[in-house]
C-alpha cells in the first residue's frame, strides 16, 4: 500500500514552505481536498509518518504536487523544505479521505475558508475547477499572518482576475499590506459574514488549518446560518508519535 | 493549548484505517454506540499522540474506534460504534 513517488521539481512558495512535485508511476489519481501520508525511514529503521494535502488538480497525471510548511520542531517537514532533491525518492500511501473533497459534479456555490497552510487541499479544489471547466461559485476567505507567507499569491491574482465566479478574500493576522483596509487580525463572524455566500445560497464550506481556527471558522459559518451538514472541516495540527 | 484542541478531523485517520480496511471509510457513516449520534466517520476527533489513532465522537467524546500498532501487528477495536455504513463499490 505505500507507493514510490519520485521528486520532479521544487519550488519555494515562502520563505518556510516548500511545493514538492512527485511522479508517482501506480498513481490512481485523486479528489481535489485528498491527501497524502509521506513516510520517512532512517538508517536505523524509525520512521516518521506525515499527512500533506495535494496541491495540484485533480487530473489523469501521475504527478502530483504537496506544498509543505516547515514546522520549526518538525520530524518530516523540515527534511522536505530544506534537504529533499530533485531524483529523490519518498515513500506515499493514498490519496486518502472521501469526505473532504470537492467533486467537478458539484455546481452549488462553495465558500472556502483557510488558515494558513490550510489553503492547500483548496487550491486543489480552485485548481481542479479551473481544469474542468466547472462555473460552480467559489469564494475564498484566506486568513494569513502577512503578505509574505501567501501561498501561490500569483496564481490566485490571476485566476480571479480572468474569472468573476472565484473571488478572493485576503484577511492578515499580524502585518496588512500598506494602506489596508482592515486592520490585522484573526477573522471574526462579522468578516465571515460580509466575505462568506449568504447562507440562503445553502453553501457547501470547506475549512482547512490548525485545529483552533478550524474551530473558530466553522462556528462563525454556524453562527451565520450555515448547516453543520454543510460544513465540512479538516484540521491540522501537532500529530506526533511514532508509526 | 487544551487537550480539546488537540484533536484533528476523522479524515485524517485514513492512512492507518487503510492497513485494515480496503476502502475508504472516513466518508462512511456511523453512529455512536454511547450517544446514538449519526455522523460522518470523518466528522469525528481523531487523537494521534499515541501509537496508533483513537476517535472520539464529535458530541459525546466518548470513543468510537482504536487502532493501535504494536508487536509488528495493528489492533483494531470498535466497540464504540454500533453501526458504520459505506457507500457500496
Amino acid at each position: 500500500m505505500w507507493r514510490t513517488g519520485t521528486v520532479v521539481a521544487l519550488h519555494d512558495e515562502t520563505t518556510t514552505a516548500r511545493t514538492v512535485t512527485l511522479e508517482v508511476p501506480d498513481w490512481p489519481g485523486h479528489l481535489a481536498g485528498q491527501h497524502v501520508d509521506v513516510r520517512l525511514t532512517a538508517p536505523d529503521g524509525y520512521s516518521a509518518v506525515r499527512s500533506y494535502s495535494v496541491a495540484s488538480a485533480s487530473n489523469r497525471e501521475k504527478r502530483i504536487e504537496i506544498t509543505v510548511e516547515r514546522l520549526p520542531d518538525g520530524e518530516v517537514s523540515p527534511y522536505l523544505t530544506q534537504q529533499v532533491e530533485v531524483g529523490d525518492r519518498l515513500e506515499l500511501r493514498g490519496p486518502l479521505g472521501g469526505w473532504f473533497v470537492w467533486r467537478t459534479e458539484q455546481t452549488e456555490p462553495i465558500q472556502l475558508i483557510a488558515g494558513g497552510s490550510g489553503l492547500v487541499p483548496l487550491m486543489s479544489m480552485i485548481r481542479s475547477r479551473a481544469a474542468a471547466g466547472s462555473g460552480a461559485p467559489f469564494r475564498l476567505l484566506y486568513s494569513v499572518r502577512e503578505p509574505g507567507a501567501v501561498f501561490y499569491r500569483d496564481e490566485l491574482r490571476k485566476r480571479s482576475e480572468n474569472d468573476r465566479s472565484l473571488t478572493l478574500t485576503y484577511a492578515y493576522t499580524r502585518t496588512t499590506p500598506k494602506n489596508w483596509s482592515r486592520p490585522p487580525g484573526r477573522i471574526t463572524v462579522s468578516l465571515v459574514a460580509d466575505a462568506a455566500w449568504p447562507s440562503k445560497l445553502v453553501p457547501t464550506c470547506y475549512v482547512c488549518g490548525p485545529t483552533p481556527f478550524v474551530e473558530s471558522a466553522a462556528g462563525f459559518l454556524s453562527a451565520c446560518g450555515n448547516g453543520s451538514d454543510k460544513i465540512r472541516t479538516e484540521r491540522f495540527g501537532p500529530t506526533g508519535g511514532r508509526k | 493549548m487544551s487537550a480539546q484542541m488537540n484533536y484533528l478531523d476523522g479524515n485524517a485517520a485514513a492512512g492507518e484505517l487503510s492497513k485494515i480496511f480496503a476502502i475508504d471509510v472516513t466518508a462512511g457513516e456511523g453512529q455512536c454506540a454511547h450517544c446514538g449520534t449519526k455522523k460522518r466517520f470523518a466528522e469525528a476527533h481523531l487523537y494521534m499522540q499515541c501509537p496508533g489513532v483513537v476517535v472520539r465522537c464529535c458530541v459525546c467524546e466518548q470513543v468510537l474506534l482504536r487502532l493501535v500498532n504494536a508487536h509488528q501487528r495493528v489492533f483494531l477495536e470498535v466497540r464504540g460504534m454500533k453501526y458504520l455504513s459505506v457507500k457500496a463499490a
